[in-house]
């Protein structure tokens, strides 16, 4: 039932089309949107294709409304996307933070464009790399996956849906218009190959004030509605049970820490990395479309005898904070690449510090990927 | 031990004692007409799932109603019920808020549901305040009235909510004061048995907010105002705009039947199927 009209094959596919495709193939049935560039293509897809597979697809009166019928879409038992740029996620930031508090698993993609504000809904910037983890008020974690290529629109897609079900968090996919609008093969398997994770529910006939349905640390069953749980799901601090408790400090302590904890206990299973920088002294750190111009430039700096290597983040949230202390002791110097004013740079250097030098190259121009001879000249500057 | 239980107390979560409405509210009298309604409808309380926004009034379901219960964000449970109903449609989904939650902050998903004739019941609890946060001025507040943030009396136009909701396109209209528990619980049950979006408003009293900011007394001279001063649709329709001035027209504004959102989409789904 879950692989029907999943599109196997070999595809000629822009970005944003294959993140629908990976939303389908995931088995997404229901998308929540309002018209944004330059994520459009994500929501014209799932509106054809969310329908072919008895899904639907609900553009709404604004952002805020497309996450909170997301978050209730998923109450109701649904595998659920919201895609939109980073003006839709400013809008969306308070409920994320409700879709964190009461466990609701849900996938936003941002296709990031230039800001801040209005900015150029066409240009590319990786302007909001530390919005999903700091943007909703309060003290919480979050998961961010950092595409590069359309088959990774794809593919990530798919992670990010798992990751949500398996964890009950809404979890990111920080795209940007470059990688949402670049065409490049992508490759979907066939349907039996493809990792597809279902979220635990209570048993039916389940009493909740028996079992833990809520701030588990290794995440408790989702007790959706319809199935005659009773739930009680309430975003104001509450217990294991969903009792709301606004007096209590401890009862505070736990709602924060347990939440946190879901994802820094398993922060080994979450974060993933590309790395090839043994035996380098320099190293270059990128994400995104950017990385796919710093691997290069490694190519290319190599093929002149130079031994630098790179490590490509891709989910940027949770912090890989060992794989980034693992660089730091095993070069001498780290040049980290993004298309933006230095976000994630201050994270690196602090996880570096004592340990490697870290350097940040923006690229010539805000809003365009570093070019491959400003890059190379950087690294040939640097083993000067 | 005491043998005699309220009829409707089946309905409430056993865990709960007592709620936290203060003295006089209209909250209790309201919440006992939702059960009321569900109980004469003979209807099963796992039938439904309840979603509330912020402020008093969303407190009437949570954590009280012994259901699935989503209690969200200020101003957004319609646009979560919405979610909610979209992918439950056999479930009846009901919110339950206040004005300033669905009017104010929420305004826009309450107007665009309308639009949409999603089928579901919105019950918009009006005491013309911010009451839990402290009486601060509502979109509903009388002009002229005097709160904590209109010390010299409220500058603006209130929103008449009804015939707002029925301008946007509800299948379903109804308007009642906390002092018509008998008429209230009838359109209640209209409401729940009607296929689109059904809103029912009831101007409520706050006696320690509205009452005691603007002058409008205790909660039983609050409720001797709605007394004197209701009027039925059909009087209010027959009278000149001016002539209606502080009246509040209570009755049904709209009941009829139009296409509803999830049977359309239902529809639409069958028609594709078809196709392929």
């Amino acid at each position: 039932m879950e692989t029907r009209g999943i599109r196997t094959g070999k595809h000629f596919m822009m970005g944003n089309v294959a993140c629908a495709e990976g939303a389908i193939a995931a088995g997404c049935e229901f998308a929540a949107g309002y018209p944004i560039t330059p994520a459009s293509e994500i929501t014209h897809t799932l509106a054809k294709r969310l329908l072919e597979v008895e899904g639907y697809f609900l553009q709404t009166e604004d952002e805020i409304s497309a996450i909170c019928a997301a978050i209730g879409a998923s109450w109701a038992g649904k595998k659920v996307l919201v895609p939109t740029s980073g003006p839709g996620i400013s809008l969306m930031l308070e409920n994320i933070g409700f879709a964190v508090g009461v466990e609701t698993p849900c996938v936003l993609v941002n296709v990031q464009r230039g800001g801040p504000t209005t900015g150029a809904p066409t240009m590319g910037l990786q302007g909001d790399m530390v919005q999903p983890r700091r943007g909703s008020h309060g003290d919480y974690e979050i998961i961010a996956l950092c595409p590069s290529s359309p088959q990774d629109m794809f593919d990530l897609t798919v992670h990010a849906f798992n990751l949500a079900e398996r964890y009950r968090v809404p979890v990111f996919v920080m795209s940007d218009a470059f990688v949402g609008h670049m065409r490049e093969e992508v490759t979907i398997p066939q349907p039996d190959k493809i990792d597809r994770v279902y979220r635990k529910t209570p048993k039916e006939g389940t009493d909740l004030s028996k079992i833990k349905v809520f701030l588990d640390e290794d995440v408790a069953p989702m007790p959706i509605f319809g199935r005659g749980f009773k739930s009680h799901v309430t975003s104001s601090c509450h217990d294991e049970h969903g009792n709301r408790n606004l007096i209590d400090p401890t009862a505070l302590n736990n709602f924060i820490r347990r939440l946190r904890n879901k994802i820094l206990k398993h922060r080994d299973e979450i974060v993933q990395v590309e790395a090839d920088y043994d035996g380098c002294d320099l190293a270059l750190l990128a994400y995104g479309a950017v990385a796919r111009c710093a691997k290069e430039a490694v190519h290319v700096a190599r093929s002149k005898g130079l031994n630098a290597g790179y490590l490509r983040v891709i989910t940027s949230w949770p912090f890989p904070q060992q794989e980034i202390q693992d660089l730091a002791r095993n070069v001498k110097r780290i040049l980290v690449l993004e298309n933006n004013s230095g976000q994630y740079y201050p994270y690196v250097k602090a996880e570096s510090a004592g340990n490697a030098d870290v350097e940040f190259l923006p690229p010539e121009i805000l809003g365009q990927v570093h070019g491959l001879d400003y890059v190379v000249e950087k690294i040939e500057e640097m083993y000067r | 031990m005491n043998a005699v239980q309220h009829p409707l107390r089946k309905y409430l979560r056993p865990s709960v004692q007592a709620t936290g409405f203060c003295p006089g509210c209209g909250d209790g009298t309201i919440m006992q007409c939702v059960l009321r309604a569900i109980d004469e409808l003979k209807l099963d309380m796992d039938d439904f799932v309840f979603v509330s926004g912020i402020g008093c009034a969303a407190w009437v379901i949570s954590p009280f109603f012994n259901a699935d219960v989503l209690h969200t964000t200020h101003g957004r449970p319609i646009a979560y019920a919405t979610g909610v109903k979209l992918n439950l449609p056999d479930k009846k989904v009901m919110v339950i808020s206040g004005d300033g939650d669905l009017t104010a902050i929420g305004g826009n998903h309450l107007i665009h549901a309308a639009r949409r004739n999603i089928d579901m019941v919105v019950v918009c609890i009006n005491n013309g305040i911010y009451g839990m946060t402290g009486g601060q001025v509502a979109p509903t507040t009388p002009r002229g009235a005097r709160t904590i943030t209109t010390p010299y009396g409220s500058l603006e136009n209130p929103f008449d909510i009804a015939p707002m909701v029925q301008a946007a396109g509800a299948s379903y209209v109804a308007r009642w004061t906390a002092y018509h528990p008998r008429q209230l619980t009838k359109s209640i049950k209209r409401a729940i048995e009607k296929k689109g979006f059904a809103f029912v408003e009831v101007i409520s009293q706050c006696p320690v907010q509205f009452g005691a900011k603007t002058g409008a007394g205790s909660a039983v001279e609050m409720l001797k105002t709605f007394k004197n001063r209701s009027i039925s649709v059909n009087k209010a329709s027959e009278m000149k705009p001016g002539e209606i001035g502080d009246k509040i027209v209570v009755g049904e504004f709209v009941d009829t039947d139009k296409p509803e959102l999830c049977e359309e989409i239902a529809k639409t789904k069958k028609r594709i199927g078809e196709e392929k």
